[in-house]
Parts: C-alpha cells; sequence; structure tokens
C-alpha cells in the first residue's frame, strides 16, 4: 500500500541546504504496523512528515518517490493530496496539548474531517463525533463533545487526536511518538487503544518512538534510523531479541531492566552528529565500539543479513553468521 | 487474555470524569469581573453609553438649538453645564457629542481592526508578500498617525466618514503587525499541521484556525485604538478639520469654545472631561482585557 522509495529530505538553512534523510526505503503493506527508531535527530518525523508532505515547500527539498496506492505523493499536486490527508492517510502528533485548537469545541474538531471528506452537515458531524469519542473510550461522550480543549488532560486530549485521526477511517495512520508526552500509565492506555482501533477499522500504523522496547511490542516490523540513515530493517522480535546494527543493541541495551540492579544506566556514547558536518564513512562510527579503519574511510550499504532482515554495517556483515 | 485487561483497564482509570466545570468564556468573565481596573472601565464606558442612547430623554433632544438670549449662562439647575456664545445648551450637546465621538472611535477601531487582520493575514501566509507590505506599513508608521489623518481627511473633505476612514487607515498599520505576529506563532503550532493533516484548506486553515487565535491581542488592542481614535477626532475638530460644525462631536465644542475660554471657561471643560473619561474608561478596559487573555497569565490558570 506505502511504498517509500528513496527518499531523501533536503532542509534550507542560511550556508545551504543540509541532508535530514538520506536514501530511505521501506514499504508497509496493508493492514499492518511499522515502527520508527531512532534517537532524537535521527530523521524519524522528518520521515514521516514527508509522507504528508507538511514541510514547508520553500525551505524543503524532497526526492525519491512515496508511492500509496501507486500515486506518487510526492508529485501529486496539493489539491489530490488534500483529498487524502485525513480520509486515507492521518496522523497523531507527539503533543496532545498543543495539537488541538484550544477555540473550537472537540466535538467540532473532530467533526471537522467528517465535514471535510463527507461533506456531512453540522448535526451529523456532532452525532459522528459523540460516536467516535465512544471508540476512543472517553466516558460520558455525550457530555464531553461540546467541552475545549483546556478542560481535558494530556491522555484524553490525545483521545481526542486520535479520534479525529480515524474519523474517515484511514487506511494509514501515523503516530509521531504519541505517548511520549504522556505518563507511562496513560501511554499503555493510548498504546491498546491504537492496537484495538487498528483492528477494528483494519488500518495500518506506523508508529514513530525513541523507544525501541514500546515499538518492537507495538509493530511487526521495525525499522531503526541514524542521522537520516536506515540502519537496520527487520521483523520486531528480530530487532528486539537479536539486533545486529551496534546502534540498535545500544538502543535496546539503553532500556533499564527492573530485573537487574545496576548502579549506573547505560548510554550509548557520544552524540549524534551534526547533520552539516557528518562523518565521512559510517555515520555511527565515531560511537561504535565494533569500528574498524574502514568503517571511517567510506559510508557503508545497506545489506541482506538474513532474509527480511537488512542492515548498515558491514563489521557485522562478515563477524557475524546469522542465526537461522 | 492480556488483551483483556488490557481493554478494562484504560476504562476504569479514565471513568472518574471531572467535576463540572464552568464554560472557557464564563471563567473569563468571572476573570475580568474580578479584575479592578477593568470593572473601573467598563463602568465608566457603560456609563457614557447609556448616557449617549438616553440623550433624547435626558434633555430635550435638540443639541443645535440656539437661544441668543441665553448666551454664556454659566453652568446652573437650568444648564448643568452653562451654554455656549449661541445659547446652545453644553449639557445637551455634550451628550449628543458622546454619539458621534463614540461612533467615530467604535467605527474607526472596527475599521482598522479588520483592515489590520485582512493585511496582517496576508502577510503572515503569503511570506513573499510579507517583505513589501511590512515595509508599507513601517512607512505609514513612520508618520505621526494625527498627521496621516490629517492628510486623508484633508483628502476625502469634512464628514464623519472621512474621520473615520482617516483615523482607520492611520491605526491599520499597528494593528498589521499585532496579528502578523500573533498568526506568525500561530502558523507553526501543532493544531494547524493537525487541521491541515485532516485534510483542511487554506482558506479553513486561516479563518477557522489561526484567525480566531489572533483574536485575544487584536481585541485589547481595538480598545486602545478606541480611546487613540476618540482623542484624535477632538485634535482633528480642534484642528478645524473634524465633523462639519452643526455637528456637535466633543472635539467641535472645544474647538468652538476656544475663542472664549477665558470668559466661558465650561464650554470646553464639559466636553475635555467627557473625552478624558471615556479614554480613561477605555483604556482602564483594555488593561483589563490585556491581562486577562495575556497567554504569560493564561499559563498559570
Amino acid at each position: 500500500m506505502l511504498d517509500v522509495q528513496n527518499l531523501s529530505v533536503d532542509f534550507r538553512v542560511d550556508s545551504g541546504w543540509i541532508r535530514s534523510v538520506s536514501d530511505v526505503s521501506f514499504a508497509l503493506p496493508a493492514n499492518s504496523t511499522l515502527g520508527i527508531v531512532g534517537e532524537s535527530g535521527s530523521g524519524k518525523s522528518v520521515t514521516a512528515l514527508s509522507i504528508l508532505r507538511l514541510h514547508a515547500a520553500r525551505t524543503t527539498r524532497m526526492s525519491g518517490k512515496i508511492m500509496f496506492d501507486g500515486n506518487d505523493l510526492l508529485a501529486m499536486p496539493e489539491r489530490r493530496l488534500r483529498d487524502l490527508r485525513g480520509r486515507d492517510i492521518a496522523m497523531i502528533f507527539q503533543d496532545p496539548m498543543h495539537s488541538l485548537n484550544p477555540v473550537l469545541t472537540i466535538g467540532d474538531q473532530i467533526g471537522e474531517t467528517l465535514r471535510i471528506h463527507q461533506g456531512l452537515s453540522a448535526t451529523e458531524a456532532r452525532n459522528r463525533a459523540v460516536e467516535l469519542l465512544d471508540m476512543v473510550r472517553i466516558p460520558d461522550a455525550k457530555s464531553r463533545v461540546t467541552e475545549f480543549p483546556h478542560r481535558l488532560s494530556g491522555g484524553m486530549r490525545q483521545r481526542v487526536m486520535i479520534a479525529m485521526a480515524i474519523a474517515c477511517r484511514p487506511r494509514l495512520l501515523i503516530a509521531d511518538e504519541p505517548t511520549t508526552a504522556l505518563d507511562v500509565t496513560v501511554q499503555a492506555q493510548i498504546l491498546e487503544l491504537l492496537r484495538e482501533l487498528r483492528q477494528e477499522i483494519g488500518m495500518s500504523v506506523i508508529l514513530i518512538s525513541h523507544d525501541l522496547g514500546l515499538v518492537a511490542e507495538f509493530s511487526e516490523r521495525v525499522i531503526v534510523m541514524y542521522a537520516g540513515e536506515l540502519v537496520e530493517d527487520a521483523p520486531a522480535r528480530t530487532v528486539f531479541d537479536t539486533p545486529q546494527h551496534p546502534y540498535s543493541e545500544g538502543l535496546l541495551r539503553a532500556i533499564p531492566s527492573p530485573d537487574e540492579d545496576v548502579s549506573r544506566l547505560y548510554a550509548i556514547p557520544g552524540r549524534i552528529p551534526d547533520p552539516g558536518n557528518r562523518p565521512p564513512g559510517c555515520n555511527f562510527a565515531p560511537r561504535c565500539a565494533l569500528a574498524e579503519p574502514a568503517c571511517h574511510a567510506a559510508p557503508p550499504p545497506l545489506e541482506a543479513f538474513a532474509p527480511g532482515h537488512f542492515i548498515r554495517c558491514p563489521v557485522r556483515m562478515k563477524t557475524t553468521e546469522p542465526a537461522e | 487474555m492480556t488483551d483483556q485487561t488490557a481493554i478494562q483497564s484504560p476504562s476504569t482509570m479514565t471513568t472518574t470524569a471531572p467535576p463540572p466545570m464552568p464554560s472557557r468564556s464564563r471563567v473569563l468573565i468571572r476573570k475580568l469581573w474580578r479584575h479592578r481596573s477593568f470593572r473601573l472601565g467598563a463602568g465608566i464606558v457603560l456609563v457614557i453609553v447609556v448616557l449617549a442612547l438616553l440623550a433624547p430623554f435626558i434633555t430635550d433632544g435638540s443639541p443645535n438649538k440656539m437661544s441668543l438670549r441665553d448666551r454664556f449662562t454659566p453652568p446652573s439647575a437650568e444648564h448643568p453645564f452653562g451654554t455656549d456664545n449661541f445659547g446652545r445648551d453644553i449639557f445637551t450637546r455634550v451628550l449628543y457629542g458622546a454619539r458621534i465621538s463614540l461612533w467615530i472611535g467604535f467605527a474607526s477601531a472596527m475599521l482598522a481592526a479588520a483592515g489590520g487582520a485582512i493585511v496582517g493575514m496576508a502577510s503572515a501566509w503569503f511570506r513573499r508578500l510579507d517583505g513589501i507590505i511590512m515595509r508599507i506599513m513601517d512607512a505609514l508608521l513612520a508618520f505621526p498617525a494625527i498627521l496621516l489623518a490629517i492628510g486623508i481627511n484633508a483628502a476625502l473633505g469634512p464628514q464623519v466618514t472621512s474621520v473615520i476612514i482617516a483615523l482607520a487607515s492611520a491605526y491599520v498599520p499597528r494593528m498589521a503587525r499585532i496579528v502578523r505576529a500573533a498568526a506568525l506563532v500561530i502558523r507553526e503550532l501543532d493544531y494547524v499541521d493537525a487541521a491541515r493533516v485532516s485534510g483542511a484548506g487554506a482558506t479553513r486553515i486561516i479563518f477557522r484556525h489561526i484567525l480566531p487565535n489572533c483574536m485575544a491581542p487584536l481585541l485589547v488592542s481595538v480598545t486602545f485604538v478606541f480611546a487613540y481614535a476618540i482623542l484624535a477626532e477632538a485634535a482633528l475638530s480642534f484642528l478645524g478639520i473634524g465633523p462639519p460644525p452643526p455637528h456637535p462631536s466633543w472635539g467641535n465644542i472645544i474647538a468652538e469654545g476656544r475663542d472664549y475660554s477665558v470668559e466661558a471657561w465650561w464650554i470646553m471643560l464639559f466636553p475635555g472631561l467627557a473625552i478624558s473619561l471615556a479614554a480613561l474608561g477605555t483604556n482602564l478596559l483594555g488593561d483589563g482585557l490585556r491581562d486577562v487573555l495575556d497567554p504569560r497569565l493564561k499559563m498559570e490558570q
């Protein structure tokens, strides 16, 4: 359904263009889940925003193809793209405190998508909004529908955002760190809700997060991004159990385990390279324990480590035998 | 089965609905009411507006009725504010003057706000036009507002409408700046992206999502422009290019009393007091609005 081919995104800065995402490819069949993992600045959100072409056109340059049902979203005129937004592809954002318009009631905002795409009247949209609030398990939906966002908690607002996103039963939902701004208990509820809705509606979900554990639990397939590049692409279980790229390993090790009593939490040494000043070789080499001289010399390619498992690490390619 | 427990947990955790809270507008009104200077300002403005509306009932309804026998009567029971050189009752003229002055203030503030909203929004939305539009606004701002109003008014001729147009155009640049600044911030907020993701077009985004959220700062500056406009009307009238003479605007009454300021001080004093009170009232009201609508204070909520 969605097929991203060699997507690169550049942003204009004072000194020229800076590459934020380079040569990312992945595919997402209908009714499936994909997780995108990486730390801040790895390009995961930029990739997601590119799918809906939300970047400011004047300061962004995108190349490659994003095929959705056989049409290239990047080449599509804005008008046609607008018809897809909200109807076929929806998105929820990281910070529910800022993603609702403070001067409109939540019913108005949920109804807006329906009015745009299905031409519903105000009353019909209001009734649908109540149903949708029920769907996202907001109690007392009938009276809640006329409330303004400032009266809802963060978790509630994220539910409202989800209600807005699923209003037209989209086939693809992009969730950009949907739980990052929420309490841990609320996080679990929101993810559970997404999981249920996904089955109810039969949509595909792209879940973006810096939390590898969370993504691996939610998705069927996971891609790990680092400094704008795809470094590992594999089924979720594989990434979680036997990650091959040293960066994925590091991400996994950085999740504290409740069973072990550790005095020091693990952190990957160093920082993500500045997008304007990336190393000549492997982007991760300066932080990598396995790095060899060759790693610093030339950028490594993405190679098939095992069927359906791709990594961008020549060291691992030659030293490790894939577990059958 | 893990699914089952997980399905239940959200509903049990969220059923504790918060106690019914007053709506947003009611909260705002209560906050405004608690604001002392807002209360005072609103009270002053309200009294002036009511007096202006009731003018035909309080007075004999003829601000221009001359009575040459009663020229220059000092304030008395019959003429609370005295009479002028034509024997016209100043009290009546001041009350009727309130109608003209308030109308000029209100209309030019509204017109300036509308113009400012259009220009500011265009500037914030069409980034290519921004530089040009804002340089034009800067050029207009460089003129003192009153000078600009004199120029425009001179070109349009002496009428109430041309005073309104002149004052409104003089205040459009500052309104435009306010709207532009607010819109530039708001257009980058997540809920505008969220609207775009829902498939909303430019019109819907501008009129439903950006403009309504620019209203708070605009409303505050409307009250200040209202006060400025009343003062500016007085200044224009004093210079002889306000509403044409038979009209009893506050500025006109003062202008006509100018030649008799020593012998008949009451002619200038009472409309002058009215102007100061109206300006004070709207400024206090605007202060209150600003305090309550200011986003920084909103955060403390």
